[in-house]
């Protein structure tokens, strides 16, 4: 482990001058996911500017009937707050869905948005890497790929990122505020994550320095009050998600008034599955209905192959996860 | 022939040290750090196969802090144990990735770890093979893990099968899995006057002792006072030991510590080797069996062999008249196999459980009723009889409080809130024995028996029951009696493995107290003394002696998704006494939870493009965690076995293990109709079959 510095500021401006200055500076917050790689090896700050004193911890109402949370707030308070839980159910659900409650008392809402993906050769500096390093091949092609994406990869890298609370965000057109070297702005959430590309080091649009201060919810519609967050996975707890579904659903007479629907584990950045909720609108709340519409969208996954183990069954389990529980926010068995 | 009366045996005495535990203040092997305690970070191979050509360490010695940084070039010479792991910093071969190549001193871990990446070991790489491919060329291995035959055969298997009017023939595969227990070793080594002393996070002091002897040819003394956990892993000594002690004496009086993380664990420490099992059953119309061959390809380590001996319970099951068992073993490039619970019972029953599940199918038989059919008066190889087998009467039972009856035999016939719904059953052996080699002092002071042994106290509660045991032999109450293990300060013991380690201390206890008593009668003065050896058994030669169970599964199927979860597990054991039903129970659920994670979770994936377990952590290694483990109910059968030992009590350390894996795939088939014959078993394997 190479010799770092620790430092607390004051004020949030500070802490974004001292990354524009140093690349190679990093931000703290809980800790979760960046300590781990520092002990890994996977990534060798010079600095850590400690952002827990100047990122907020509230939860605060907005003008327009949204709620703004701070990037200080912790995971386990989010996730237990009454107006998101009675307002916004899938964000709820998705943060109780991930980690565990130690963790999650400990994660932030920025850091959690920003972790990194946990494909086994990230974080693994003795195997190439192409998000770790530009000049290295992809491990996962060909490996251990059981975890990877099937939507928008690149050759460069499949990775899927794990968040589940950015998943729930997704769906919800939750908003990014940022306080960059040149000042405040705000970012679309399903603008925030990236695809791939050919540089699959970079996970965010966020140049190096700027500073998550908060996530604003908008007003909640019907369809989001009548949301929820469906995670698959090996494990019946603490475990990432082999895919997962943010749906938010209003039926009127049997039709699908409006529909959210936002994957997780299946590509590079939480997928809104624009498509899909095309083919829904207006058309009945059936299971066949379901099924063609997360047909259309899955029309253009790309499994990958692999000896140890590959990923072609997230089409079924997508298909399987998005169908029941869209049955499921319609009164019927999820 | 009696078992000795009980009267502390088979009451729920509190577990001894419990206290302690829970309050933090018991010192595990990697817990007590003296002043001065040197840091050692090893420096590990990056490839799996090769010669080194050259050490550069002069980077890691400038690191501040740094004290030593030893490699082959200067690592002192060791004696030989016969055991390639053993041979650390001997020489510029190197056998499989993750192999210690140098190791850095130093006064804390982060200069430690940060000298030892500045390491550079040049390598002369050699091609190397780390995937297993179960029809790659394979030996016949001179003897299996355990000791036993490779192959076995008894009558016409083959031609019994194009004879028989049913057959099944299926092949069943196991993957690598790594033991983790919760604690990582650690070793604390000190030098001190040419003498070492250990600290040791290990199942048998006594043997750890003696390994050490044998390598440095010095006086050793090694204390194991509590080990998290070991499961095998913990029970031979791996290269980490040596490499800590060889550090060690480099600098003559300062401690050094090695605690392995847990990536290490997946690299230097051993695993169960994966296995492809070819099983062929052939029955007659009534459902005996005129045929069991269960024919195993496994993996092994070139530079080390270890081969799992999954076919080795298939030779005492089932009555057949036709019968054969084989071996054959794939060397692969990687850290040695070692024993890991249940060694070959665990993996072995999955293939022939299985295996008679789907018999019953074909036939349309109950397999409850189909095992009973096929049930051995004798043992079916070695024609012995059973000192007790409760296997029918676990069944019966099991059955019976398991609500078995109230299914319909049809696959995928309950649907519940979305969940597919079955039950099944797998059954399961684990020998019963006893290993020689313990002595046991029995000296009566302050008004107490103090019962000296070197027994390990790995979790199991060994201090619990040897202390039960000695306060019955003596015929005195628990708290007249201090049991002292887990040391080499204390008289010789055998190692905890083998699920003989209270068979085998508690009838060298009950000799030395049967002495003692002789000697002394029941007032002894203070001072009274008396030791023995471990009497051998005298009937081991005249009966059979295994526990026996049979495990029930409750499984659910998501038919959307094909999640899997295990609602309810029941296990029924015919294990002779139990000797403190609340140790005894947790001791077997917690095999019947380590049989869950098996079946639907644990999978090391070895990547051959860099010869290492890719997913080397515990969020890439899944176990099962508390919200996978739903009811777990572990009940016994009265057994009363008089020929095992003087306290009727067979081992419990591994039998819970067994047959669990398959109760869950053949509940899974009951579940939904898709069979599925390779673990885990995760949501792919119902996806992908079609028929969700
Ligand atoms: C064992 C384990 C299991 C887990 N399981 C799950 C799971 O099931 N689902 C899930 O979603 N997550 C899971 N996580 C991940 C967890 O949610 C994240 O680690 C956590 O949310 C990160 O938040 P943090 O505050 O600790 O971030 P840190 O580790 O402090 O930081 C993470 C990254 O974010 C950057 N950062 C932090 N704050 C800001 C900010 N305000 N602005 C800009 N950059 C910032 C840091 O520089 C760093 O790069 C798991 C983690 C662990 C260790
Ligand atoms: S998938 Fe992405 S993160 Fe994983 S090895 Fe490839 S480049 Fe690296």
């Amino acid at each position: 482990m190479r010799p770092f510095t620790y430092a607390r500021p004051d004020a949030a401006a500070d802490a974004v001058a001292t990354l524009a200055a140093d690349p190679d500076a990093r931000f703290l917050a809980g800790g979760t996911n960046l300590l781990d790689h520092l002990k890994l090896g996977v990534v060798e700050p010079t600095q850590l500017v400690d952002v827990t004193g100047i990122t907020s911890t509230e939860i605060t109402e907005l003008d327009d009937g949204g709620l703004r949370i701070g990037a200080g707030v912790p995971n386990s308070d989010l996730a237990a707050d009454p107006r998101v839980r009675e307002r916004y159910p899938a964000v709820a659900a998705a943060i109780l869905a991930g980690a565990s409650g130690q963790l999650r008392n400990m994660a932030s809402t920025g850091g959690n948005l920003l972790q990194r993906t946990r494909c086994a050769y990230f974080a693994d500096p003795t195997t190439p890497c192409t998000k770790r390093d530009l000049s290295q091949g992809c491990s996962a092609r060909g490996g251990w790929a059981r975890y990877h994406a099937i939507l928008g990869a690149s050759e460069h890298c499949i990775a899927t990122h794990p968040s589940d609370l950015a998943v729930a965000l997704v769906a919800l057109d939750a908003q990014v505020q940022v306080l960059g070297a040149d000042g405040a702005r705000t970012i679309p959430i399903a603008a925030f994550h990236r695809l791939p590309g050919d540089d699959p080091t970079r996970d965010t649009v966020l140049a190096h320095g700027d500073l998550v201060t908060a996530v604003d919810l908008p007003a909640p519609t019907p369809a989001v009050a009548n949301s929820t967050y469906r995670k698959v996975r090996d494990r019946a707890s603490y475990a990432f998600a082999l895919v997962s579904a943010a749906v938010a659903l209003e039926v009127r007479e049997g039709t699908v008034v409006d529909v959210r629907i936002a994957l997780g584990g299946v590509a590079h950045k939480p997928w809104r599955a624009t498509t899909a909720e095309a083919a829904l609108r207006g058309r009945p709340a059936t299971d066949d209905e379901f099924r063609a519409a997360i047909a259309a969208e899955l029309e253009a996954a790309e499994p990958v192959e692999s000896p140890l183990g590959g990923n072609a069954y997230k089409i079924p389990l997508v298909t399987g996860t998005v169908v029941s529980t869209l049955r499921g926010l319609a009164g019927g068995v999820a | 022939m009696t078992t000795m009366d009980a009267r502390s045996m088979g009451t729920s005495v509190r577990r001894i040290e419990g206290p302690d535990k829970v309050t933090g203040t018991a010192a595990y092997a990697g817990d007590t750090v003296a002043a001065g305690t040197l840091v050692l970070h090893p420096v590990q191979a990056t490839v799996a196969r090769g010669e080194i050509t050259a050490i550069d360490t002069s980077a890691a010695e400038a690191v501040p802090g740094v004290v030593a940084v030893l490699t082959h070039r200067d690592a002192p010479r060791l004696g030989d144990t016969g055991d390639p792991e053993h041979r650390v910093l001997q020489g510029t071969t190197i056998h499989h990735r993750g192999q210690f190549v140098a190791a850095v001193l130093a006064e804390h871990a982060e200069a430690a770890a940060e000298a030892a990446r500045l390491v550079v070991v040049s390598v002369d790489e050699a091609p190397s093979t780390t995937g297993f491919d179960p029809d790659a060329e394979a030996y016949t291995p001179a003897a299996l893990g355990n000791g036993q035959q490779a192959d076995t055969l008894v009558g016409d298997p083959d031609a019994a099968l194009a004879a028989a009017p049913v057959v099944v023939r299926a092949s069943y595969s196991t993957p690598m899995e790594h033991h983790n227990p919760m604690e990582p070793h650690a070793t604390t080594a000190t030098w001190i006057d040419g003498r070492l002393e250990v600290r040791e996070a290990s199942q048998g002091a006594e043997l750890a002792r003696q390994t050490l002897a044998t390598l440095f040819d010095a006086e050793v003394t090694v204390r194991s006072p509590h080990v998290g956990g070991g499961f095998g892993t913990k029970g031979f000594l791996h290269a980490g030991t040596v490499l800590t002690v060889l550090a060690a004496r480099t600098v003559p009086g300062r401690p050094v510590r090695f605690a392995l993380g847990r990536r290490q664990m997946f690299e230097t420490v051993g695993y169960r080797p994966a296995t492809v099992q070819h099983m062929a059953l052939g029955a007659a119309a009534d459902g005996r069996l005129e045929v069991v061959a269960h024919d195993v390809v496994g993996a092994t380590a070139r530079y080390k062999e270890f081969v799992e001996p999954a076919g080795g319970s298939t030779r005492s099951m089932y009555a057949a008249p036709h019968r054969r068992t084989s071996h054959r073993a794939v060397p692969l490039d990687l850290d040695a196999p070692t024993y890991m619970r249940a060694p070959g019972e665990a993996p072995g029953s999955f293939g022939l459980e299985c295996a008679v599940d789907e018999l019953a199918v074909a036939l349309d038989l109950d397999p409850i009723e189909l095992r009973v059919r096929n049930e051995p008066d004798v043992h079916p190889e070695n024609g012995l009889p059973f000192s007790s087998r409760g296997l029918v009467e676990c069944l019966r039972t099991g059955a019976e409080r398991f609500g078995w009856s109230s299914w319909d035999r049809a696959p995928r016939r309950r649907l519940v809130d979305g969940w597919w719904h079955g039950v099944g059953v797998g059954c399961g052996t684990f020998p019963a024995f006893r290993m020689p080699g313990s002595t046991a002092e029995i000296t009566f002071t302050g008004g107490r028996y103090v019962v000296a042994i070197g027994a390990a106290d790995i979790g199991q509660g060994a201090r619990t029951v040897l202390t039960q045991i000695a306060a019955d032999a003596l015929g005195v109450d628990v708290d007249s009696i201090a049991v002292e293990i887990g040391s080499t300060q204390v008289p010789v013991g055998s190692i905890a493995g083998g699920s003989a380690g209270t068979a085998s201390w508690g009838s060298t206890v009950v000799e030395a107290a049967d002495r003692f008593r002789d000697k002394y009668g029941d007032a002894p003065d203070e001072g009274d003394h008396a030791d023995a050896a471990t009497p051998d058994n005298p009937w081991a030669e005249e009966y059979a002696m295994a526990a026996y169970c049979a495990q029930f599964a409750e499984v659910a199927v998501h038919a959307d998704t094909g999640e899997i979860r295990v609602p309810r597990l029941l296990g029924m054991f015919g294990v002779g006494r139990i000797l403190n039903p609340t140790l005894g129970r947790s001791q077997l659920q917690g095999g019947m939870v380590w049989g869950l994670s098996m079946a639907l979770h644990e999978e090391s994936v070895v990547d051959p493009r860099f010869g290492e377990v890719i997913n080397h952590d515990l969020a890439g290694y899944h176990v099962a965690a508390n919200a996978d483990v739903r009811v777990v109910e572990a009940e016994w059968i009265d057994e009363d076995d008089a020929y095992v030992n003087p306290m009727g009590a067979k081992g419990i350390g591994e039998i819970g293990i067994v047959g669990v894996a398959a109760a869950i795939a053949n509940a899974a088939y009951h579940a939904t109709g898709v069979r599925v014959r390779s673990l885990p078993i995760t949501c792919d394997d119902f996806l992908t079959s079609g028929l969700l």
